[in-house]
């Protein structure tokens, strides 16, 4: 029987196995030193704030694994020794394979900063990193002030953590405005109100020059770049992005770059060796996606390629249209098909913004300017059905088109207020149109006839 | 400050202290309670409505207060911070605390009344007769230790619902809901049967007096509603009366199967129910104690629905008693009743085995199969079977049981007094027959459903953990599949905790409801259709 060996329990990981095991009886065999069962990585933020125990983020009971004869083996790899087809654990000797796949994940940047492997400084990416903030920010009488380096996605959940334990937080980042290297610029200004409403320091274009000890080598504080303020502090939160969790590998003769190098096959350079999710960088990039893709959904759909491709229909990972999802504090945050920001976006990518007048709610639209063709859409606060705007993707619908059935995508709960009529008009001024929306028409969405 | 305590590690000190408003406003809320306790341990109370009003005053501003003090200085949004680290809402000391002063409450409500002041014949004294200005001012008598109870009910769903529309003020779904059942609570539960209690004897009745009715009690909720005295009240009440018995009939037949396919069984248990009522808002703080594993799902279906068999037996037996055998006297028999009764299960019996067999899993049709059996085998044994008895037993003694087994202990002193430790909605769940009747329904002909939007979920389990039916929402949302479930009683919860909007409860057509496949949008289209063969 064919030994299949995957390394990494997360989302990538995982599936594969799932899917391994939907299609085949092949003995399947995951390696993990973070956790003896799967969990959620983006939820380990809801066990700080107390919204959830450590169990309710992991999504099958502890039976599940056994049932479906999947072994779980708590260990780190040191190495992959590709030639003896075999991974050597750290404590308890080697496991032979037929076929690897490597899934594990990434690990937070860190940029050479002085002091950055301090006592009290630290990222949030595992359920180690959970168990340490646990301790170095229990409360604000052992943590009086926090500090964050990075304005992404981790950093603003990062800064929601500890606020709900009021500990104070100053939040460094690096950018003119909060991610607008992706969000446009309406957007990101609707953000960086919110995160002030919250009572966050949020510094804008202030960056980390270095971290300074005490007499104990723990943090003192940090020193900004740009101002060369010194902010005192107890924890620093390094949240400036990730990077894929690989050293392990480095003499293994599997290709590396930043990440794993992988075809669109998800194969490694080496036979029988592939690489999914977080750890995975593709030799060039899909459409507009990056090489390298840290995202949940991602990570999802590689592991369910990878297991065609292991249980014998080699098959190519061809993503869908693009999405993605987070929330800001209190704002959830969706997006379908690109919408880039003005520091990056092309000439013939025209955006259409509207934003509420009290509440923070807002919308980009993005459309080619020549053909009108719908790009994608940022939505904050309103949310919006997947499978419409994917239909509308596929079909290249034009802006007119997507204005008018504006109702047909909303997937805010019963009863909500809606907005479309507001937003259309603001549509209509901005261009010159005369678009009427249309009423929600439960045939259109459910595509019944 | 135990930063080195590793075993907190994951618990750690968390934003479970109360500030200082809120202990002030839990000192007021004890001192009302405090009074309903002296008076039940009959301290005399010389100027009742005074103190009555003192304490339920006290009560409403201590929860009031508290409350405000909680959600009004936060953002509207989630307000879930510290829920698992404060040990009333994670089965920590106060949860077991409350959990046993509940429970006791109930024992003494429907055991031991005479504690709490119950004199059959003679004044009230206790904690029931300081009620007893209030009761008189609704429908002239001395209040009962029902009328103390529905009191003390109905201001629990009101304090508790305010509460709720503070902490879900950003949610126009969940403030209508409460709304809802604040209005249903107050009007048809508590007012309105006591107005009526002041027609009885008045010539509208003809002189006839009308059964206590909750007009929004349905069968087989209200299991008593058929039995023998209250029909005669309806009877002997004039038009009026008549009009309630064929409304209750309705309800059962036409009213509740209509909604039920257009709305599912949320028009019920999430706007209009009582028990409903109480566990969304004085239960809200312990939706998330509910059982999810697999193992419970499967204890909750044979429990649930053998319930429904046993009031379905229960209610057979009472009705069959008192009808008469003589077609020349009144049409409906003994045996033409019973006729009907197997007529009617077989009806729907044979049309989800017919029409719905594939939507039912295996075990559901083996327990369907067998309990069908039971009841036409039971049916036939009566034709066996010497008078005075109904089926084997008498009919009393299976009233009697259904009342103390399921009436009283399942969905009091299990069902409430359990808050704290099993969740909100243990009764809703395991116990009450007319949400599995719905939820039958729900599950095979119902327009509702809870859409997974395309691949958008993380499975981050937040919805999964506030589900208060114990439903696993994420095991549905992270394959991308809707949540067709009939238990879920549609209280909008876990679409509100879901931090990415991946869920809504909406009412749609019926074909492609149930969706199995695996439509993780955002995928090649072509893997999915290899995802998807079987």
């Amino acid at each position: 029987m064919e030994h299949i060996v995957i390394i990494g329990n997360g989302i990538a990981g995982v599936t594969a196995a799932r899917h391994i095991r939907k299609l085949s009886n092949k003995k399947i065999t995951i390696i993990s030193a973070e956790s003896d069962y799967f969990f959620s990585r983006t939820a380990l933020m809801y066990v700080y704030m107390g919204h959830m125990k450590f169990e309710h983020t992991q999504p099958y009971e502890n039976w599940f694994w056994k049932k479906n004869n999947i072994d779980l083996i708590n260990g780190f790899v040191t190495q992959v020794n590709t030639t003896e087809k075999e991974v050597i654990l750290k404590h308890n000797g080697s496991i032979s394979y037929d076929k690897l796949i490597i899934a594990t994940g990434s690990k937070p940047n860190k940029f050479g900063w002085p002091g950055q492997d301090l006592e009290g400084v630290q990222g949030l990416y595992s359920k180690q990193d959970l168990e340490l903030l646990e301790q170095n920010a229990p409360n604000n009488k052992v943590c009086k002030r926090a500090v964050i380096v990075g304005g992404g996605l981790i950093g603003i959940e990062l800064a929601e953590m500890l606020r709900t334990r009021n500990i104070p937080v100053t939040f460094l980042v690096r950018e003119s405005s909060f991610w607008n290297g992706v969000l446009p610029s309406g957007e990101s200004q609707m953000i960086n109100e919110h995160i002030l409403e919250h009572h966050i320091d949020l510094r804008l274009g202030a960056s980390l020059k270095e971290i300074v000890p005490d007499e104990k080598g723990k943090v003192k504080s940090v020193i900004v770049a740009e101002t060369g303020e010194e902010i005192t502090c107890t924890v620093v939160g390094l949240t400036a992005g990730v990077t894929p969790n690989i050293d392990f590998l480095k003499d293994s003769g599997i290709e590396l770059g930043k990440g794993v190098k992988v075809n669109r096959f998800l194969e490694t350079n080496i036979k029988d060796i592939y690489a999914i999710g977080d750890c995975a960088e593709q030799h060039e990039a899909i459409g507009n996606r990056r090489p390298v893709e840290a995202v949940w959904y991602t990570g999802r759909m590689m592991g369910e390629t990878v297991a065609q491709t292991i249980c014998g229909n080699r098959t190519e990972y061809k993503p869908g249209h693009w999405f993605n999802s987070a929330k800001f504090l209190d704002i959830e945050y969706q997006t379908y098909g690109w919408v880039f920001s003005e520091r990056i976006k092309g000439e013939d990518e025209i955006h259409f913004h509207w934003r509420h007048p009290k509440e923070k709610l807002c919308i980009t639209i993005a459309f080619d300017k020549g053909s009108k063709t719908f790009l994608g859409i940022n939505t904050f606060g309103i949310r919006m059905r997947h499978e419409v705007f994917d239909r509308w993707l596929n079909d290249k619908k034009d802006i007119d088109f997507v204005m008018a059935h504006l109702a047909d995508a909303n997937f805010d709960p019963e009863f909500y207020r809606r907005h479309e009529s507001e937003i259309v008009a603001k549509f209509n001024s901005d261009f010159g149109k005369n678009i009427v929306p249309k009423k929600k028409s439960l045939k259109r969405i459910f595509q019944t006839s | 400050m135990n930063t080195l305590d590793k075993s907190m590690a994951l618990t750690g000190q968390p934003p479970k202290s109360l500030s200082l408003n809120q202990k002030l406003a839990t000192v007021i809320g004890m001192v009302g309670l405090g009074i309903l306790l002296l008076a039940t341990f009959n301290v005399s109370f010389p100027n009742k409505t005074l103190w009555l009003v003192v304490s339920l005053g006290s009560i409403s501003l201590g929860t009031l207060w508290f409350s405000w003090d909680a959600y009004s200085k936060k953002h509207p949004g989630i307000k879930n911070d510290g829920v698992w680290f404060k040990s009333m809402s994670s089965r920590g000391l106060w949860g077991w605390m409350a959990g046993l002063a509940l429970t006791g409450f109930y024992i003494v409500l429907y055991f031991y009344p005479e504690y709490l002041g119950l004199v059959s014949g003679g004044e009230n004294k206790g904690v029931i007769a300081l009620f007893d200005p209030l009761s008189k001012l609704l429908s002239g008598n001395p209040a009962s230790q029902w009328f103390v109870y529905g009191t003390l009910y109905t201001v629990a769903i009101l304090i508790f619902g305010i509460k709720f529309l503070w902490k879900y003020r950003h949610n126009r779904y969940e403030k209508l809901r409460t709304f809802s059942v604040m209005f249903f609570q107050l009007a048809f539960a508590f007012i309105i049967p006591e107005m009526m209690a002041r027609l009885n004897g008045h010539k509208i009745l003809n002189g006839g007096s009308l059964p206590y009715y909750d007009l929004k009690s349905v069968w087989p909720l209200n299991y008593y509603n058929f039995e023998s005295y209250r029909i005669k009240g309806f009877l002997s009440s004039g038009d009026i009366g008549f009009a309630l018995l064929v409304f209750a009939i309705l309800s059962i037949f036409v009213i509740t199967p209509i909604l039920t396919y257009r709305y599912g069984k949320r028009w019920y248990c999430s706007w209009v129910c009582g028990c409903g009522g109480l566990a969304e808002t004085a239960g809200d703080a312990f939706r998330q104690l509910s059982d999810k594993s697999v193992s419970a799902w499967k204890i909750e279906r044979w429990v649930v629905h053998s319930v429904v068999v046993f009031v379905t037996l229960m209610t057979t037996a009472v009705v069959y008693s008192y009808l008469g055998t003589d077609t020349s006297k009144y049409w409906l028999t003994k045996s033409t009743f019973l006729i009907g009764v197997a007529v009617l299960l077989t009806l729907v019996f044979g049309w989800a085995m017919i029409f719905k067999r594939e939507q039912l899993q295996k075990d559901a049709q083996y327990g369907a199969i067998g309990y069908f059996v039971i009841i036409i085998a039971l049916i036939g044994f009566h034709f066996f079977s010497g008078e005075g008895q109904v089926f084997l037993f008498k009919s009393e003694t299976l009233r009697k049981s259904y009342s103390f087994l399921i009436g009283s202990i399942f969905s009091g002193v299990i069902g409430t007094g359990f808050y704290p430790i099993f969740g909100s909605r243990v009764w809703c769940r395991f116990g009450c027959p007319m949400a599995a009747m719905m939820g039958f329904q729900q599950r095979l002909f119902s327009r509702f459903r809870i859409t997974t939007n395309g691949g958008q979920c993380i499975s981050c389990g937040n919805c999964s953990t506030y589900c208060e039916m114990g439903i696993d929402v994420r095991a549905y949302a992270q394959k991308g599949e809707n949540v067709v479930r009939a238990s879920c009683v549609g209280c909008g919860i876990c679409s509100a905790v879901c931090p990415r909007g991946v869920l809504k409860l909406e009412n749609g057509p019926m074909e492609g409801r149930i969706d199995g496949n695996q439509v993780l949008l955002g995928n090649d289209v072509d893997l999915m259709t290899l995802v998807n063969k079987k």
